[in-house]
């Protein structure tokens, strides 16, 4: 292991002068992106947290200060759960949440479903075919995830191309209602979102030790039986943490359903975007961001969990 | 290929899934008729009145300017934490900041655009800095989600490499700068090159957050598809598809062959130095 310890020598000229000061190379490597991170990622939580304790009002910016000073000299906080009880009464909230579950978790099936055939067919394929099969996944994720959405709406839309080529083979006699309904959501997160779940499911499906089927096969198993008792159980932390790169993103999408869902299919993330920029409530929708992100705690630690197995360290 | 034709059949529905939306458009962008069911003739109609289209360039070029500034400062941060995370052992708050830094990766965005705007008017109210929203306040949210994705494809390609080689120049003497510039940062190039090209493509490409720290006189090209789509079909995001997926396949074509050839320079290499042993 490279472990660049403080160096023993000393060094001249600038990294000696910071040297003296106890700071080395590695110190100063290391505080950049921290202190970036502390500014940009996790203060701006803690200011959201406080504005959702915070009541709106009409200037700018549209939010009471927590901490003010009163006359006596004295700092007075004034912390109001107004916002977090109107989401708890107002069915509207309620209802956005279970809907974004909803969603969330059967696209995140679909991606299931669709994806782990693909992985693995190509985890099997001739090795000389994987990189290209793999690049043909990655590649729709280079172009314009705001155009691919779109591009749904020329296929879903009563006169679109998939009513016309059912009408044409006569398998319907009308066109189906299928463009701004729930429907419409599902296939959208599913095709945005499919190749994050085939990636961490080809990656643990490829590394699976193929001996332990032979033996199977040399026993007398079925390779149907074989597929359920081995495979299937040993690619589970692949479909987890695919599941994830689904799920949690989902949970709190905006593009999809705004463009495909029509306006009933409420989910929270469209909630908290209205809540913002229609209503220019910026307290309420803090509050919406912080109970999606409580709700959202479990699956992210989770994926970090994944993430830092996969990553590793020495 | 698979011999099963199950898998077979799984793959190409995938992959069918996966391109028939991206086909279609592309066809479409050549349609002289407004319509997705009529097919009137072959036309370049709607790239016309693309180039034509003087808000949409404009926001494309502010576009493109915010990406190449936000991946530049994205891999610098990036490969700063990859080193971190993966060359610096166990430091103190290593989980915390692992966190940290892969939260973004699933992170929905409105909340990440939200917190972000938040906290540009909380900085504005105690120190005057940033002034407004506009091609800042987006370039400065763009860096901080975009360098999560570099961090991960830095750090993945420096735990697959053998450490062996920056150990022997470290007992040689060479101090840590320049093992790290002499050393890893050419082996870890290609890594750094594939995480510059995502963290652009993600900055182009983001509506969500950068709809919450835009101001009025900064409007980008997502921003302006999306407002031009939210109503419905519009044959000129068709013409824009195509050129983005040209672009696209020109750049994978041309890795691709740059690698095929470095590999087989690699296997030349290797042949030479056996024979010369």
């Amino acid at each position: 292991m490279a472990e660049i310890t403080q160096s023993e020598m000393r060094h001249t000229g600038f990294l000696g002068l910071l040297q003296r000061f106890g700071l080395s190379g590695r110190a100063l490597v290391m505080a950049v992106p921290y202190a970036w991170l502390l500014l940009f990622f996790l203060i701006p939580f803690l200011i959201v947290l406080k504005i959702a304790l915070a009541e709106s009002q009409m200037a700018i910016p549209p939010f009471t200060a927590l901490v003010e000073m009163t006359e006596e000299l004295k700092y007075q906080i004034t912390v109001t759960f107004y916002n977090f009880h109107s989401m708890v009464t107002d069915d509207l909230y309620i209802i956005a949440y279970l809907n974004s579950v909803k969603i969330a978790f059967i696209s995140t099936l679909c991606c299931l479903v669709l994806g782990y055939p693909v992985a693995y067919a190509i985890a099997k394929a001739d090795p000389k075919w994987r990189a290209p099969l793999l690049m043909l996944i990655i590649l729709p994720f280079w172009t314009s995830f705001l155009i691919r959405v779109y591009a749904w709406i020329g296929i879903l839309s009563n006169n679109g191309v998939l009513n016309n080529v059912l009408m044409w083979l006569g398998i319907i006699d009308q066109p189906l209602q299928i463009l701004y309904t729930p429907t419409a959501t599902y296939i959208g997160i599913t095709y945005s979102y499919l190749p994050f779940m085939i990636l961490p499911l080809y990656s643990t499906l490829e590394r699976l030790d193929n001996t332990l089927l032979e033996a199977a096969a040399d026993l007398g198993c079925p390779p149907w039986k074989a597929f359920l008792t081995i495979t299937l159980p040993l690619s589970v932390p692949g479909m987890i943490a695919g599941a994830l790169l689904v799920f949690i993103p989902a949970m709190g999408e905006f593009v999809i359903p705004e463009l495909l869902g029509g306006p009933d299919t409420l989910m929270i993330g469209r909630t908290l975007w209205t809540e913002f920029f229609n209503n220019r409530d910026w307290p309420l929708a803090s509050a919406v961001a912080v109970a999606l992100l409580l709700f959202l705690v479990v699956p992210i630690m989770l994926f970090q969990n994944v993430q830092g197995k996969q990553g590793g360290h020495p | 290929m698979p011999k099963s034709w199950f898998l077979r059949a799984g793959l190409l529905t995938g992959l069918l899934f996966l391109y028939i939306p991206i086909a279609l458009l592309i066809v479409l962008s050549f349609n002289d008729n407004r319509s997705v069911s009529v097919w009137s003739e072959f036309s370049f109609r709607w790239y016309g009145e693309l180039l034509r289209d003087d808000q949409l360039l404009s926001a494309a070029w502010l576009s493109i300017r915010v990406a190449f500034i936000s991946a530049s400062f994205a891999v610098v941060l990036g490969t700063m934490a990859g080193m971190m995370l993966a060359r610096f052992g166990m430091f103190k708050g290593r989980a915390f900041f692992s966190g940290m830094v892969s939260a973004p990766l699933v992170m929905p965005e409105v909340i990440m655009g939200l917190a972000m705007l938040l906290l540009f008017v909380s900085m504005e109210q105690m120190f005057g800095w940033p002034e407004g929203r506009g091609m800042l306040t987006i370039i400065l949210a763009h860096i901080t989600f975009t360098m999560s994705f570099v961090t991960v494809v830095v750090q993945s390609r420096l735990v697959s490499m053998d450490a062996s080689l920056e150990e022997a120049a470290m007992d040689l003497g060479a101090r840590p700068a320049k093992v790290f510039f002499v050393i890893t940062l050419p082996l870890i190039a290609p890594a750094i090159v594939s995480g510059w090209l995502l963290a652009f493509t993600l900055s182009l490409d983001d509506l969500v957050i950068t709809s919450f720290v835009s101001g009025p006189g900064s409007t980008t090209l997502p921003q302006i598809v999306f407002s031009s789509v939210r109503l419905g079909l519009s044959p000129k995001v068709n013409a824009l598809a195509t050129i983005v997926v040209a672009i696209v396949a020109i750049g994978i074509i041309a890795a691709g062959i740059y690698n095929a050839q470095q590999e087989k320079q690699r296997r030349r290499d290797e042949q030479m130095a056996q024979q010369g042993s």
